[in-house]
Protein backbone atom coordinates (compact mmCIF):
# COMPACT_ATOMS: atom_id res chain seq x y z
CA UNK A 1 0.00 0.00 0.00
CA UNK A 2 1.75 3.21 -1.11
CA UNK A 3 1.66 6.18 1.27
CA UNK A 4 -0.96 8.82 0.48
CA UNK A 5 0.15 11.89 -1.47
CA UNK A 6 -0.74 14.16 1.44
CA UNK A 7 -1.35 13.30 5.07
CA UNK A 8 -2.56 16.06 7.35
CA UNK A 9 -2.49 15.01 10.98
CA UNK A 10 -4.00 17.05 13.84
CA UNK A 11 -3.01 20.39 12.33
CA UNK A 12 -3.91 23.52 14.28
CA UNK A 13 -3.31 27.17 13.46
CA UNK A 14 -4.28 30.23 15.43
CA UNK A 15 -4.28 33.90 14.37
CA UNK A 16 -4.54 35.87 17.61
CA UNK A 17 -7.94 35.04 19.05
CA UNK A 18 -9.09 33.22 15.92
CA UNK A 19 -8.67 29.44 15.84
CA UNK A 20 -8.28 29.14 12.06
CA UNK A 21 -7.56 25.39 12.08
CA UNK A 22 -8.56 23.14 14.96
CA UNK A 23 -7.03 19.65 14.94
CA UNK A 24 -7.63 19.03 11.24
CA UNK A 25 -6.76 15.58 9.87
CA UNK A 26 -7.13 14.53 6.25
CA UNK A 27 -5.55 12.00 3.91
CA UNK A 28 -5.41 12.57 0.18
CA UNK A 29 -4.53 9.56 -2.01
CA UNK A 30 -2.36 9.79 -5.10
CA UNK A 31 -4.33 11.09 -8.11
CA UNK A 32 -7.27 12.25 -6.00
CA UNK A 33 -9.18 15.47 -6.58
CA UNK A 34 -9.95 16.69 -3.07
CA UNK A 35 -12.47 19.52 -2.99
CA UNK A 36 -12.82 21.59 0.16
CA UNK A 37 -16.00 23.60 0.59
CA UNK A 38 -17.33 25.71 3.42
CA UNK A 39 -18.29 29.24 4.39
CA UNK A 40 -15.68 32.02 4.30
CA UNK A 41 -13.52 32.06 7.40
CA UNK A 42 -13.94 28.33 7.86
CA UNK A 43 -10.18 27.69 7.49
CA UNK A 44 -10.17 26.23 3.96
CA UNK A 45 -7.61 28.67 2.58
CA UNK A 46 -5.52 28.52 5.76
CA UNK A 47 -5.29 24.75 5.33
CA UNK A 48 -3.92 25.24 1.78
CA UNK A 49 -1.51 27.91 3.00
CA UNK A 50 -0.24 25.51 5.65
CA UNK A 51 0.28 22.76 3.05
CA UNK A 52 2.49 25.01 0.88
CA UNK A 53 4.00 26.57 4.01
CA UNK A 54 3.00 30.15 3.39
CA UNK A 55 1.79 29.84 7.01
CA UNK A 56 3.68 27.75 9.58
CA UNK A 57 1.48 25.37 11.56
CA UNK A 58 1.18 25.76 15.33
CA UNK A 59 0.93 22.03 15.95
CA UNK A 60 0.37 18.82 14.07
CA UNK A 61 2.18 17.54 10.98
CA UNK A 62 1.76 17.57 7.24
CA UNK A 63 3.46 14.98 5.03
CA UNK A 64 3.92 15.14 1.27
CA UNK A 65 4.34 11.47 0.41
CA UNK A 66 6.89 10.43 3.06
CA UNK A 67 8.42 13.86 3.63
CA UNK A 68 7.52 15.90 6.72
CA UNK A 69 6.87 19.49 5.56
CA UNK A 70 8.42 22.51 7.24
CA UNK A 71 10.10 20.70 10.12
CA UNK A 72 12.68 18.12 10.92
CA UNK A 73 12.47 15.67 13.78
CA UNK A 74 15.16 15.91 16.44
CA UNK A 75 14.36 13.50 19.27
CA UNK A 76 10.96 14.51 20.62
CA UNK A 77 11.00 17.97 19.03
CA UNK A 78 10.13 19.29 15.59
CA UNK A 79 12.67 21.89 14.47
CA UNK A 80 11.71 24.48 11.88
CA UNK A 81 13.57 24.04 8.59
CA UNK A 82 15.66 26.81 7.06
CA UNK A 83 14.14 29.10 4.50
CA UNK A 84 16.13 27.44 1.72
CA UNK A 85 14.95 23.97 2.74
CA UNK A 86 11.34 25.14 2.82
CA UNK A 87 11.78 26.70 -0.64
CA UNK A 88 13.06 23.31 -1.81
CA UNK A 89 9.96 21.57 -0.45
CA UNK A 90 7.63 24.16 -1.99
CA UNK A 91 8.87 23.32 -5.49
CA UNK A 92 7.04 20.01 -5.21
CA UNK A 93 3.62 21.64 -4.82
CA UNK A 94 2.14 24.11 -7.26
CA UNK A 95 -0.29 26.77 -6.10
CA UNK A 96 -2.97 28.59 -8.05
CA UNK A 97 -4.17 31.70 -6.26
CA UNK A 98 -7.55 33.39 -6.19
CA UNK A 99 -6.03 36.64 -7.51
CA UNK A 100 -3.83 34.80 -10.09
CA UNK A 101 -0.67 36.61 -8.86
CA UNK A 102 1.05 36.45 -12.22
CA UNK A 103 4.33 38.34 -12.27
CA UNK A 104 3.13 41.62 -13.72
CA UNK A 105 6.41 42.60 -15.36
CA UNK A 106 6.73 39.35 -17.30
CA UNK A 107 4.91 38.02 -20.34
CA UNK A 108 2.83 34.84 -20.13
CA UNK A 109 5.77 32.75 -21.33
CA UNK A 110 8.27 34.48 -19.02
CA UNK A 111 5.95 33.73 -16.09
CA UNK A 112 5.97 30.06 -17.00
CA UNK A 113 9.73 29.67 -17.57
CA UNK A 114 10.82 31.69 -14.53
CA UNK A 115 10.66 28.78 -12.07
CA UNK A 116 12.19 26.08 -14.30
CA UNK A 117 15.00 28.45 -15.35
CA UNK A 118 15.85 30.20 -12.09
CA UNK A 119 14.84 27.66 -9.47
CA UNK A 120 15.39 24.32 -11.22
CA UNK A 121 18.24 25.66 -13.42
CA UNK A 122 17.06 23.63 -16.37
CA UNK A 123 18.41 24.32 -19.90
CA UNK A 124 16.76 27.25 -21.62
CA UNK A 125 15.85 25.65 -24.95
CA UNK A 126 14.08 22.71 -23.33
CA UNK A 127 12.17 24.99 -20.92
CA UNK A 128 11.06 27.29 -23.72
CA UNK A 129 9.66 24.37 -25.77
CA UNK A 130 7.85 23.12 -22.72
CA UNK A 131 6.33 26.56 -22.11
CA UNK A 132 4.90 26.55 -25.63
CA UNK A 133 3.37 23.12 -25.00
CA UNK A 134 1.93 24.25 -21.66
CA UNK A 135 0.38 27.36 -23.18
CA UNK A 136 -1.18 25.17 -25.83
CA UNK A 137 -2.51 22.85 -23.17
CA UNK A 138 -4.35 25.72 -21.44
CA UNK A 139 -5.55 27.05 -24.80
CA UNK A 140 -3.38 30.18 -24.91
CA UNK A 141 -0.78 29.37 -27.55
CA UNK A 142 -1.31 32.79 -29.15
CA UNK A 143 -0.81 34.72 -25.88
CA UNK A 144 2.78 33.78 -25.06
CA UNK A 145 4.04 37.35 -25.51
CA UNK A 146 1.17 39.04 -23.67
CA UNK A 147 1.64 40.74 -20.31
CA UNK A 148 -0.86 39.86 -17.56
CA UNK A 149 -2.48 43.30 -17.81
CA UNK A 150 -3.36 42.48 -21.43
CA UNK A 151 -5.14 39.24 -20.52
CA UNK A 152 -8.63 38.64 -19.16
CA UNK A 153 -9.00 37.17 -15.68
CA UNK A 154 -9.73 33.73 -17.09
CA UNK A 155 -6.69 33.86 -19.36
CA UNK A 156 -4.49 35.03 -16.46
CA UNK A 157 -5.69 32.16 -14.30
CA UNK A 158 -4.94 29.66 -17.07
CA UNK A 159 -1.41 31.08 -17.41
CA UNK A 160 -1.09 30.75 -13.62
CA UNK A 161 -2.04 27.07 -13.88
CA UNK A 162 0.57 26.61 -16.63
CA UNK A 163 3.14 28.35 -14.43
CA UNK A 164 2.40 25.94 -11.58
CA UNK A 165 2.56 22.92 -13.94
CA UNK A 166 5.93 24.04 -15.34
CA UNK A 167 7.53 23.09 -12.02
CA UNK A 168 6.26 19.51 -12.54
CA UNK A 169 4.68 19.41 -9.10
CA UNK A 170 3.44 16.27 -7.38
CA UNK A 171 0.48 18.17 -6.04
CA UNK A 172 -1.53 21.19 -7.18
CA UNK A 173 -3.31 23.48 -4.74
CA UNK A 174 -6.15 25.70 -5.95
CA UNK A 175 -7.23 28.49 -3.62
CA UNK A 176 -10.68 29.57 -4.86
CA UNK A 177 -9.38 29.74 -8.44
CA UNK A 178 -12.59 31.10 -9.94
CA UNK A 179 -13.83 33.42 -7.16
CA UNK A 180 -12.21 36.54 -8.64
CA UNK A 181 -13.51 35.89 -12.15
CA UNK A 182 -16.45 37.35 -14.01
CA UNK A 183 -19.12 34.63 -14.31
CA UNK A 184 -18.61 34.18 -18.06
CA UNK A 185 -14.89 33.42 -17.53
CA UNK A 186 -15.33 30.71 -14.88
CA UNK A 187 -15.99 27.95 -17.42
CA UNK A 188 -12.67 28.21 -19.26
CA UNK A 189 -10.70 27.82 -16.02
CA UNK A 190 -12.83 24.93 -14.77
CA UNK A 191 -12.36 23.23 -18.15
CA UNK A 192 -8.57 23.30 -17.71
CA UNK A 193 -8.98 21.94 -14.18
CA UNK A 194 -11.25 19.14 -15.40
CA UNK A 195 -8.63 18.28 -17.98
CA UNK A 196 -5.91 18.17 -15.30
CA UNK A 197 -8.04 16.00 -13.03
CA UNK A 198 -8.49 13.50 -15.84
CA UNK A 199 -4.70 13.19 -16.26
CA UNK A 200 -4.32 11.87 -12.73
CA UNK A 201 -2.80 14.99 -11.15
CA UNK A 202 -3.37 15.10 -7.39
CA UNK A 203 -5.31 18.28 -6.67
CA UNK A 204 -6.66 20.02 -3.60
CA UNK A 205 -9.29 22.53 -4.62
CA UNK A 206 -10.85 25.08 -2.30
CA UNK A 207 -13.92 26.21 -4.19
CA UNK A 208 -17.41 27.62 -4.14
CA UNK A 209 -18.16 25.88 -7.45
CA UNK A 210 -20.32 23.03 -6.15
CA UNK A 211 -20.93 21.87 -9.73
CA UNK A 212 -17.20 21.38 -10.21
CA UNK A 213 -16.99 19.51 -6.91
CA UNK A 214 -19.85 17.23 -7.99
CA UNK A 215 -18.35 16.48 -11.42
CA UNK A 216 -14.62 16.33 -10.75
CA UNK A 217 -14.01 15.61 -7.07
CA UNK A 218 -13.11 12.19 -5.82
CA UNK A 219 -13.80 13.36 -2.28
CA UNK A 220 -15.42 16.45 -0.76
CA UNK A 221 -14.69 17.93 2.65
CA UNK A 222 -17.00 20.42 4.31
CA UNK A 223 -15.22 22.73 6.77
CA UNK A 224 -16.64 25.15 9.29
CA UNK A 225 -14.92 27.14 12.06
CA UNK A 226 -11.56 25.50 11.53
CA UNK A 227 -12.86 21.92 11.70
CA UNK A 228 -13.78 19.28 9.18
CA UNK A 229 -17.50 18.82 9.73
CA UNK A 230 -17.93 15.94 7.33
CA UNK A 231 -16.41 14.35 4.27
CA UNK A 232 -17.26 11.76 1.70
CA UNK A 233 -18.12 11.18 -1.93
CA UNK A 234 -19.35 14.28 -3.75
CA UNK A 235 -22.77 12.77 -4.35
CA UNK A 236 -23.17 12.07 -0.62
CA UNK A 237 -21.90 15.42 0.67
CA UNK A 238 -23.62 17.55 -1.95
CA UNK A 239 -26.98 15.80 -2.11
CA UNK A 240 -27.58 14.02 1.19
CA UNK A 241 -25.24 15.42 3.86
CA UNK A 242 -25.76 14.09 7.37
CA UNK A 243 -24.78 17.25 9.27
CA UNK A 244 -27.21 20.13 9.61
CA UNK A 245 -24.44 22.73 9.02
CA UNK A 246 -23.53 21.13 5.71
CA UNK A 247 -27.15 21.03 4.66
CA UNK A 248 -27.58 24.74 5.52
CA UNK A 249 -24.45 25.68 3.57
CA UNK A 250 -25.34 23.70 0.47
CA UNK A 251 -28.91 24.96 0.58
CA UNK A 252 -27.66 28.56 0.72
CA UNK A 253 -25.12 28.09 -2.09
CA UNK A 254 -27.74 26.79 -4.52
CA UNK B 1 -40.12 78.97 -15.52
CA UNK B 2 -42.46 76.09 -15.55
CA UNK B 3 -41.56 73.37 -13.15
CA UNK B 4 -40.89 69.93 -14.54
CA UNK B 5 -43.86 67.65 -14.24
CA UNK B 6 -42.54 64.18 -13.55
CA UNK B 7 -45.32 62.40 -15.44
CA UNK B 8 -44.92 64.43 -18.58
CA UNK B 9 -41.15 64.44 -18.62
CA UNK B 10 -40.60 60.83 -17.83
CA UNK B 11 -37.91 59.35 -20.03
CA UNK B 12 -36.75 62.70 -21.36
CA UNK B 13 -33.79 64.07 -19.46
CA UNK B 14 -33.25 66.70 -22.15
CA UNK B 15 -36.46 68.45 -21.33
CA UNK B 16 -35.47 68.97 -17.74
CA UNK B 17 -32.00 70.23 -18.65
CA UNK B 18 -33.09 72.65 -21.31
CA UNK B 19 -35.39 74.51 -18.96
CA UNK B 20 -32.29 76.10 -17.45
CA UNK B 21 -31.49 78.54 -20.24
CA UNK B 22 -32.41 77.51 -23.73
CA UNK B 23 -36.02 78.62 -23.84
CA UNK B 24 -36.57 82.33 -24.38
CA UNK B 25 -40.26 82.25 -23.84
CA UNK B 26 -40.23 79.95 -20.87
CA UNK B 27 -41.37 77.12 -23.12
CA UNK B 28 -39.13 74.28 -24.20
CA UNK B 29 -37.54 74.68 -27.68
CA UNK B 30 -39.29 72.66 -30.33
CA UNK B 31 -37.70 69.78 -32.16
CA UNK B 32 -36.94 72.09 -35.10
CA UNK B 33 -35.26 74.67 -32.89
CA UNK B 34 -33.06 72.02 -31.33
CA UNK B 35 -31.94 70.82 -34.75
CA UNK B 36 -31.08 74.40 -35.68
CA UNK B 37 -29.07 74.85 -32.47
CA UNK B 38 -27.18 71.62 -33.15
CA UNK B 39 -26.03 73.04 -36.51
CA UNK B 40 -24.59 76.29 -35.11
CA UNK B 41 -20.85 76.96 -35.20
CA UNK B 42 -19.04 76.59 -31.87
CA UNK B 43 -16.87 79.54 -30.82
CA UNK B 44 -14.23 78.62 -28.19
CA UNK B 45 -13.97 81.02 -25.28
CA UNK B 46 -11.14 83.57 -25.62
CA UNK B 47 -9.00 83.60 -22.50
CA UNK B 48 -8.13 87.29 -22.52
CA UNK B 49 -6.64 87.25 -18.99
CA UNK B 50 -4.13 84.56 -19.93
CA UNK B 51 -2.93 86.51 -22.95
CA UNK B 52 -2.42 89.65 -20.89
CA UNK B 53 -0.46 87.69 -18.29
CA UNK B 54 1.68 86.07 -20.97
CA UNK B 55 2.43 89.46 -22.52
CA UNK B 56 3.48 90.93 -19.16
CA UNK B 57 5.76 87.97 -18.47
CA UNK B 58 7.30 88.22 -21.96
CA UNK B 59 8.09 91.90 -21.41
CA UNK B 60 9.68 91.22 -18.00
CA UNK B 61 11.73 88.40 -19.48
CA UNK B 62 12.94 90.65 -22.32
CA UNK B 63 14.02 93.23 -19.71
CA UNK B 64 16.01 90.62 -17.77
CA UNK B 65 17.72 89.40 -20.96
CA UNK B 66 18.47 92.99 -21.97
CA UNK B 67 19.96 93.71 -18.53
CA UNK B 68 22.30 90.72 -18.81
CA UNK B 69 23.22 91.56 -22.42
CA UNK B 70 24.10 95.14 -21.48
CA UNK B 71 25.57 94.22 -18.10
CA UNK B 72 29.27 93.90 -17.46
CA UNK B 73 29.64 90.33 -18.72
CA UNK B 74 32.38 89.53 -21.18
CA UNK B 75 30.62 86.86 -23.25
CA UNK B 76 33.82 86.36 -25.17
CA UNK B 77 35.44 85.10 -21.96
CA UNK B 78 32.52 82.71 -21.39
CA UNK B 79 33.04 81.29 -24.87
CA UNK B 80 36.79 81.11 -24.41
CA UNK B 81 36.63 79.11 -21.17
CA UNK B 82 33.59 77.00 -21.97
CA UNK B 83 35.69 74.16 -23.34
CA UNK B 84 38.92 74.97 -21.50
CA UNK B 85 40.86 71.82 -20.42
CA UNK B 86 40.50 72.63 -16.70
CA UNK B 87 36.74 73.02 -17.07
CA UNK B 88 36.39 69.79 -19.06
CA UNK B 89 38.54 67.99 -16.49
CA UNK B 90 36.20 69.31 -13.78
CA UNK B 91 33.23 68.15 -15.82
CA UNK B 92 34.63 64.62 -16.00
CA UNK B 93 35.24 64.63 -12.25
CA UNK B 94 31.69 65.83 -11.61
CA UNK B 95 30.22 63.09 -13.79
CA UNK B 96 32.50 60.39 -12.32
CA UNK B 97 31.63 61.44 -8.78
CA UNK B 98 27.90 61.52 -9.59
CA UNK B 99 28.05 57.97 -10.95
CA UNK B 100 30.19 56.59 -8.10
CA UNK B 101 28.33 58.31 -5.26
CA UNK B 102 24.94 57.45 -6.71
CA UNK B 103 25.91 53.80 -7.22
CA UNK B 104 27.11 53.59 -3.63
CA UNK B 105 23.94 55.37 -2.49
CA UNK B 106 21.63 52.99 -4.38
CA UNK B 107 23.49 49.89 -3.18
CA UNK B 108 23.34 51.11 0.43
CA UNK B 109 19.73 52.15 -0.10
CA UNK B 110 18.67 48.63 -1.16
CA UNK B 111 20.61 47.01 1.70
CA UNK B 112 19.24 49.34 4.38
CA UNK B 113 15.70 49.24 2.98
CA UNK B 114 15.72 45.44 3.23
CA UNK B 115 17.28 45.65 6.72
CA UNK B 116 14.63 48.18 7.76
CA UNK B 117 11.94 45.60 6.90
CA UNK B 118 13.73 42.70 8.60
CA UNK B 119 11.82 40.67 11.21
CA UNK B 120 14.90 40.98 13.45
CA UNK B 121 14.62 44.07 15.70
CA UNK B 122 18.39 44.59 16.05
CA UNK B 123 18.80 44.77 12.27
CA UNK B 124 15.82 47.13 12.05
CA UNK B 125 17.28 49.47 14.67
CA UNK B 126 20.66 49.56 12.90
CA UNK B 127 18.95 50.54 9.64
CA UNK B 128 16.84 53.13 11.43
CA UNK B 129 19.96 54.55 13.13
CA UNK B 130 21.81 54.85 9.82
CA UNK B 131 18.95 56.72 8.18
CA UNK B 132 18.50 58.92 11.24
CA UNK B 133 22.19 59.85 11.45
CA UNK B 134 22.83 60.64 7.81
CA UNK B 135 19.56 62.39 7.14
CA UNK B 136 19.83 64.37 10.36
CA UNK B 137 23.13 66.12 9.74
CA UNK B 138 24.12 68.59 6.99
CA UNK B 139 25.96 67.11 4.03
CA UNK B 140 28.72 69.69 4.12
CA UNK B 141 29.40 68.76 7.76
CA UNK B 142 29.60 65.06 6.82
CA UNK B 143 32.09 65.86 4.06
CA UNK B 144 34.28 67.82 6.47
CA UNK B 145 34.10 64.98 8.99
CA UNK B 146 35.26 62.38 6.47
CA UNK B 147 37.97 64.66 5.14
CA UNK B 148 39.31 65.25 8.63
CA UNK B 149 38.99 61.65 9.78
CA UNK B 150 42.77 61.52 10.27
CA UNK B 151 42.32 63.67 13.37
CA UNK B 152 40.37 60.80 14.99
CA UNK B 153 42.04 57.77 13.45
CA UNK B 154 45.62 58.40 12.28
CA UNK B 155 45.67 54.97 10.63
CA UNK B 156 42.95 52.79 9.12
CA UNK B 157 42.76 49.05 8.56
CA UNK B 158 43.13 45.81 10.46
CA UNK B 159 46.08 46.14 12.87
CA UNK B 160 48.99 43.93 11.83
CA UNK B 161 47.36 42.98 8.53
CA UNK B 162 46.62 46.00 6.36
CA UNK B 163 47.20 49.49 7.62
CA UNK B 164 47.18 52.79 5.77
CA UNK B 165 47.74 56.32 6.96
CA UNK B 166 44.38 58.04 6.98
CA UNK B 167 45.68 61.25 5.41
CA UNK B 168 46.90 59.31 2.40
CA UNK B 169 43.77 57.20 2.09
CA UNK B 170 41.25 59.97 2.68
CA UNK B 171 41.87 61.91 -0.52
CA UNK B 172 39.30 64.50 -1.60
CA UNK B 173 37.85 61.85 -3.93
CA UNK B 174 37.41 59.21 -1.21
CA UNK B 175 36.06 61.70 1.31
CA UNK B 176 33.56 63.06 -1.22
CA UNK B 177 32.51 59.58 -2.30
CA UNK B 178 31.92 58.46 1.29
CA UNK B 179 30.16 61.69 2.22
CA UNK B 180 27.85 61.84 -0.78
CA UNK B 181 27.32 58.05 -1.05
CA UNK B 182 26.47 57.44 2.61
CA UNK B 183 24.21 60.47 2.71
CA UNK B 184 22.47 59.41 -0.50
CA UNK B 185 22.05 55.86 0.81
CA UNK B 186 19.99 57.16 3.73
CA UNK B 187 17.59 58.97 1.39
CA UNK B 188 17.49 56.18 -1.18
CA UNK B 189 16.71 53.61 1.53
CA UNK B 190 13.40 55.35 2.17
CA UNK B 191 12.62 55.48 -1.56
CA UNK B 192 13.49 51.78 -1.97
CA UNK B 193 11.37 50.86 1.02
CA UNK B 194 8.29 52.58 -0.37
CA UNK B 195 8.99 50.96 -3.75
CA UNK B 196 9.26 47.48 -2.26
CA UNK B 197 6.09 48.02 -0.20
CA UNK B 198 4.25 49.09 -3.37
CA UNK B 199 4.57 45.56 -4.81
CA UNK B 200 1.55 43.39 -3.99
CA UNK B 201 2.25 40.66 -1.42
CA UNK B 202 0.63 38.18 -3.82
CA UNK B 203 3.71 38.53 -6.03
CA UNK B 204 5.97 37.36 -3.20
CA UNK B 205 3.62 34.48 -2.37
CA UNK B 206 3.54 33.38 -6.01
CA UNK B 207 7.34 33.50 -6.13
CA UNK B 208 7.56 31.43 -2.93
CA UNK B 209 5.04 28.95 -4.35
CA UNK B 210 7.41 28.10 -7.21
CA UNK B 211 10.23 27.55 -4.74
CA UNK B 212 12.06 30.88 -4.97
CA UNK B 213 14.20 31.94 -2.02
CA UNK B 214 13.81 35.38 -0.44
CA UNK B 215 16.84 36.80 -2.22
CA UNK B 216 15.82 35.48 -5.63
CA UNK B 217 12.28 36.78 -5.10
CA UNK B 218 13.65 40.21 -4.24
CA UNK B 219 15.95 40.30 -7.26
CA UNK B 220 13.70 38.76 -9.91
CA UNK B 221 10.17 39.66 -8.83
CA UNK B 222 9.97 42.47 -6.28
CA UNK B 223 12.71 44.93 -7.27
CA UNK B 224 11.90 44.98 -11.02
CA UNK B 225 8.30 45.86 -10.17
CA UNK B 226 9.33 48.31 -7.44
CA UNK B 227 11.41 50.12 -10.08
CA UNK B 228 8.32 51.75 -11.49
CA UNK B 229 7.84 53.53 -8.16
CA UNK B 230 11.57 53.94 -7.46
CA UNK B 231 12.83 55.37 -10.77
CA UNK B 232 11.13 58.79 -10.72
CA UNK B 233 12.40 59.84 -7.26
CA UNK B 234 15.83 58.26 -7.81
CA UNK B 235 16.05 60.05 -11.15
CA UNK B 236 15.40 63.31 -9.34
CA UNK B 237 18.08 62.39 -6.82
CA UNK B 238 20.63 61.70 -9.55
CA UNK B 239 19.93 65.18 -10.85
CA UNK B 240 20.32 66.61 -7.34
CA UNK B 241 23.55 64.65 -6.98
CA UNK B 242 25.07 66.31 -10.06
CA UNK B 243 24.60 69.62 -8.33
CA UNK B 244 25.48 68.37 -4.84
CA UNK B 245 28.95 67.37 -6.04
CA UNK B 246 29.70 71.11 -6.15
CA UNK B 247 29.74 71.08 -2.33
CA UNK B 248 32.87 68.93 -2.57
CA UNK B 249 34.69 72.07 -3.73
CA UNK B 250 35.10 72.92 -0.03
CA UNK B 251 37.34 69.88 0.44
CA UNK B 252 39.31 70.51 -2.74
CA UNK B 253 37.72 67.91 -4.95
CA UNK B 254 38.44 69.18 -8.48
CA UNK B 255 34.95 69.23 -9.92
CA UNK B 256 33.58 71.91 -12.29
CA UNK B 257 32.81 74.58 -9.73
CA UNK B 258 36.14 74.14 -7.95
CA UNK B 259 38.04 74.45 -11.25
CA UNK B 260 35.98 77.44 -12.34
CA UNK B 261 36.86 79.09 -9.02
CA UNK B 262 40.56 78.29 -9.49
CA UNK B 263 40.43 80.05 -12.84
CA UNK B 264 38.59 83.13 -11.60
CA UNK B 265 40.94 83.51 -8.64
CA UNK B 266 43.61 83.99 -11.34
CA UNK B 267 41.75 86.13 -13.92
CA UNK B 268 39.03 87.77 -11.79
CA UNK B 269 36.32 86.89 -14.35
CA UNK B 270 34.00 85.62 -11.62
CA UNK B 271 30.59 85.87 -13.31
CA UNK B 272 31.86 84.60 -16.65
CA UNK B 273 33.27 81.42 -15.11
CA UNK B 274 30.20 80.87 -12.98
CA UNK B 275 28.14 81.08 -16.18
CA UNK B 276 30.44 78.49 -17.78
CA UNK B 277 29.89 76.14 -14.83
CA UNK B 278 26.12 76.79 -14.85
CA UNK B 279 26.00 76.00 -18.57
CA UNK B 280 27.67 72.62 -18.04
CA UNK B 281 25.41 71.71 -15.13
CA UNK B 282 22.38 72.51 -17.30
CA UNK B 283 23.71 70.37 -20.15
CA UNK B 284 24.37 67.37 -17.89
CA UNK B 285 21.01 67.70 -16.13
CA UNK B 286 19.14 67.98 -19.45
CA UNK B 287 20.79 64.81 -20.73
CA UNK B 288 19.88 63.02 -17.49
CA UNK B 289 16.26 64.11 -17.78
CA UNK B 290 16.06 62.56 -21.23
CA UNK B 291 17.60 59.35 -19.87
CA UNK B 292 15.16 59.32 -16.96
CA UNK B 293 12.22 59.58 -19.35
CA UNK B 294 13.48 56.60 -21.39
CA UNK B 295 14.11 54.52 -18.28
CA UNK B 296 10.64 55.22 -16.87
CA UNK B 297 9.12 54.03 -20.12
CA UNK B 298 11.08 50.79 -20.17
CA UNK B 299 10.20 49.91 -16.56
CA UNK B 300 6.52 50.62 -17.13
CA UNK B 301 6.27 47.45 -19.24
CA UNK B 302 3.42 45.16 -18.39
CA UNK B 303 1.73 47.95 -16.48
CA UNK B 304 -0.48 49.31 -19.24
CA UNK B 305 -3.08 47.82 -21.49
CA UNK B 306 -1.96 47.68 -25.07
CA UNK B 307 -3.98 47.77 -28.26
CA UNK B 308 -4.99 44.21 -29.07
CA UNK B 309 -6.54 43.15 -25.78
CA UNK B 310 -9.93 41.52 -26.21
CA UNK B 311 -11.30 40.59 -22.81
CA UNK B 312 -13.17 37.33 -22.68
CA UNK B 313 -12.24 36.30 -26.22
CA UNK B 314 -11.18 32.85 -25.12
CA UNK B 315 -14.54 31.93 -23.63
CA UNK B 316 -15.26 29.62 -26.58
CA UNK B 317 -12.49 27.32 -25.44
CA UNK B 318 -14.34 26.48 -22.24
Amino acid sequence: MPSPMVSIINVSKRFGALQALDEVSLEIPRGAVQCIIGPSGSGKSTLLRCINQLEPTDSGAIFLEDELLGFERKGDKLLELSEGQIAGQRMKTGTVFQRFNLFQHMTARENIVEGPLRVLNRPRGEVMDEAVALLERVGLADKSGAYPAELSGGQQQRVAIARALAMRPKLLLFDEPTSALDPELVGEVLAVMHDLASTGMTMIVVTHELAFARDAASNVVFMDRGRIVEQGLPTTILTEPTEQRTRDFIGAER
Amino acid sequence: MRSAEPGRNAGSRGEIMEQNNLSRTGLAPTRGERKAIANLEIVPRRHLGRWVTAAVIAVLLALVIKAFAEGDIAWGVVAEFFAAPAILFGLVNTVVMTICAMSLGIALGVVFAVMYMSPNPVIRVVAWGYIWLFRGTPLILQLLLWFNLALVFPTLGIPGLIEVRTVEFMTPFVATLLGLGLNQGAYTAEVMRSGILSVDSGQTEAAKSIGMTRLLTLRRIVLPQAMRVIIPPVGNEVISMVKLTSIASVIQYAEILRNAQTIYYANARVIELLIVAAGWYLIVVTLLQIGQYQLERSFAKGQTHRGNHKPGRAVENA
